[in-house]
């Protein structure tokens, strides 16, 4: 048994490598892209964050001064405090009403198509166009709070937009109007995707619609709720084109968001050593936030699950 | 074979001088970030120029206001070893690393030829200047603390056009009794900051300013002048609209145009948001330097020469060193950016009230502030701007927390 087998085994091996060689060649372009330009830029980044650079890159070591000064800049400590409040009221926001609007589309209602469009649409857009729409919809003189004004009611106010104390608000409200239809798309496809016979059996235990939504379905869409999840926190990390376009960061500070002070001090304060230092945190704070997440789904011998 | 060719060449170009420029231009390639309508129209008369002087002019116009996009643009590729011939940029700091790395050429001949130690207001001088070389030529200058009002508005409410900042804070009440918006301005963190520039030279006086942003910054910030400048400026919030944060120069301009507003303070450029209006100054609208000083803030745009090794390139430069400062050129290409010229020896009787002022003001060396870009660097300018926008925006700091803040920003970056 084990004579006959092993040359075949052997023969299997090479097989399956000579399958592998031209999966091997397709993915060389990319493989060296990643490694070359994905992590070459970011170790530059890091080695720029501890040089003295101002426009041009210098390479010289001044250790920690970047640094010291980043965290003494009121600017980048509001950013980083902005950049949490949006990103956690984004994502749970987007979520609940993604999960909400995939469930009323999945109750087989009439125009599905015409709604499921209505709601992605907004994703289509580019996020300088969504700022836009909505700088010009919360200014107080242009938008809501002016039409309402004018149908009589004079004291009605909508001025979150001007509000230091509020304005992130009306960013998150702009972002979730974006993005829930992305979430909506996911968790429907996930809801289509749950087998009817499960239906026809709660039925029969007579268990209530919305039990059956938050203990049984819930948790089968597990896999498209981490999805959504890391999407939307992508979109958290890379806030910027929203901002530049509805507040450009005002009124004063109030909205200012880390990509932002990265790409100011880069390009137009001519304080590459500074910005590189932002960037570096920002980098470390999103590896420490994601790597528990990969260690449990990806790393974590299967076996030792649960 | 080659040398033989070359040979040719030489005799053929020597034959035929004249021709050989018309058949083959100097080509010159220039980036530059005038792309609005007005901008537009200015820069072609330099190109026009260059043409008919037998150059080819290949525009290299990158869009972006502040000129961002075409100043990273033209770096790279100076820094790539691919130059522009030639490539706009404001006058000032922003051009130091390029010079201490020795990627622009040096100027002094065209300066000594064209005799601009005279030709200039100091402080253009100094700013063109490195160790005593020129590296940059100025092609005009923008006054960066107008004061435009709306006559019609201010006649209406009884005001006179204000001669100090005190009197701006006055009429506010009127202007606010006649239902208008007292002061337009668009809550953006460079135009707080020119704000403050114009009310620290108006109200702190041209010696304080100077001070500021010079070598003793420290003890100026401490001083009570500094800090009353402070005062006056926090008070100006009271005469915005709710609507200011976020708003874009232009369309505070346009309150003003309209009368929906009685004042903004503005560069020069905004005049070509007058002129696109039908207004005259004079008319419509005014234009003051507020202030018992009259200092006249000075910003500008000047060009600079990359390295360039081909001979036709550095003939192209050469050309455009001389042409740029003409005259007539210079006083067609300021009527329509805008600006004043950068020389003072001209007659600019044929330009706008708003432009003959200025032009008076600059010629006087006591009333010549160089704009803070001359002075502090892209740093510490984008560091003030945090501090003076965040001041302005937030009821609750006080003075003392703003001087303190300012004076630790200037000490950071500094």
């Amino acid at each position: 048994m084990s004579k006959a087998n092993a040359p075949s085994a052997a023969s299997g091996a090479s097989m399956r490598w000579r399958r592998q060689i031209p999966a091997a060649i397709a993915l060389a372009p990319a493989a060296v892209i990643v490694i070359v330009i994905y992590i070459g830029a970011m170790l530059w980044t890091v080695r720029l964050s501890f040089s003295s650079s101002k426009m041009l890159p210098v390479f010289d070591f001044v250790g920690w001064q970047q640094y010291e000064r980043l965290f003494n800049t009121e600017r980048f400590v509001l950013s980083t405090w902005n950049i949490a409040v949006f990103g956690v009221l984004f994502i749970v926001a987007c979520l609940i009403i993604g999960f909400l609007l995939a469930v009323f589309i999945d109750q087989n209602v009439r125009f599905e198509d015409a709604f499921r469009t209505i709601f992605l649409y907004p994703y289509a857009m580019s996020f300088i166009v969504t700022g836009l729409a909505w700088q010009w919809f919360l200014h107080p003189e242009l938008g809501l709070q002016k039409a309402v004004r004018d149908w009589g009611f004079t004291n009605f106010t909508f001025d979150w937009i001007v509000q230091p104390n509020l304005v992130m608000y009306t960013l998150v409200i702009a972002a979730v109007w974006q993005a829930s239809g992305l979430v909506m798309a996911i968790l429907l496809a996930g809801l289509r995707g749950i087998d009817s016979e499960l239906w026809k059996a709660t039925r029969i235990d007579a268990i209530p619609t919305w039990r059956v939504y938050v203990s049984i379905i819930l948790p089968m869409l597990r896999p498209m709720l981490v999805t959504a999840s890391v999407l939307l926190a992508v979109g958290v990390a890379k806030l910027y084109d929203l901002v530049v376009a509805m507040t450009k960061g005002g009124p004063g500070l109030a909205s200012e968001v880390p990509a932002k002070f990265i790409m100011d001090n880069f390009f137009e304060r001519s304080n590459v050593g500074l910005g590189s230092a932002a960037a570096t945190v920002l980098l470390v704070t999103v590896v420490a936030l994601l790597s528990p997440w990969i260690y449990a789904e990806h790393l974590r011998p299967k076996g030792a699950r649960k | 074979m080659r040398a033989s060719s070359q040979l040719l060449g030489l005799a053929f170009a020597a034959l035929l001088s004249g021709a050989a420029i018309a058949a083959e231009p100097m080509k010159a390639e220039v980036i530059h970030w005038w792309t609005s309508g007005g901008e537009a129209a200015a820069v072609k008369v330099f190109a026009d120029a260059y043409n008919n002087a037998g150059g080819q002019w290949i525009d290299s116009a990158i869009a972006g206001g502040g000129g961002e996009a075409a100043r990273t643009a033209g770096i790279n590729r100076i820094v790539g070893g691919n130059p522009p011939t030639m490539m706009q940029f404001n006058t000032g700091k922003q051009l130091d690393e390029l010079v201490n790395n020795d990627y622009l050429a040096n100027l002094d001949a065209a300066a000594a030829a064209g005799k601009w130690d005279s030709l200039f207001p100091k402080a253009i001088v100094n700013a063109s200047q490195r160790g005593g070389h020129y590296y940059a030529l100025p092609v005009n200058i923008h006054g960066a603390n107008w004061l435009f009002y709306n006559t019609k508005v201010l006649a209406d409410a009884g005001v006179a056009e204000p001669k100090t900042w005190s009197d701006v804070l006055a009429s506010g009440p009127k202007l606010k009794a006649k239902g208008v918006i007292p002061f337009a301005h668009g809550g953006q963190s460079w135009q707080d900051h020119l704000l403050f520039d114009a009310v620290l030279a108006g109200e702190g006086g041209s010696d304080l300013y100077l001070q500021v942003y010079g070598k003793d910054a420290q003890a100026a910030i401490a001083s009570p002048k500094f800090k009353h400048v402070a005062e006056v400026f926090k008070q100006l919030r009271d005469l915005m609209d709710p609507g200011m944060p976020g708003r874009n120069w232009n369309d505070a301009t346009a309150l003003v145009i309209t009368g929906k507003a009685g004042f903004q303070v503005m560069g020069d450029w905004a005049k070509g948001e007058f002129l696109a209006a039908g207004q005259t100054p004079g008319k419509e609208y005014g234009c003051a330097i507020v202030g018992a000083d009259g200092g006249y803030v000075m910003g500008g745009d000047v060009f600079v020469f990359p390295k360039v090794k081909d001979a036709g390139g550095q003939a192209a430069q050469a050309k455009l060193e001389s042409l740029m400062l003409d005259p007539a050129v210079q006083i067609a290409f300021n009527t329509k950016k805008g600006s004043i010229p950068a020389r003072t020896d001209l007659d600019v009787s044929s330009m706008d009230q708003c432009a003959r002022k200025g032009a008076a003001a600059v010629k006087d060396p006591a009333k010549q502030l160089p704009a803070a870009s001359y002075l502090i660097s892209n740093d510490e300018n984008g560091a003030l701007n945090d501090v003076i926008t965040q001041f302005l925006n937030t009821p609750s700091e006080s003075v003392d927390d703003f001087v303190a803040r300012f004076a630790a920003a200037v000490e950071a970056s500094g």
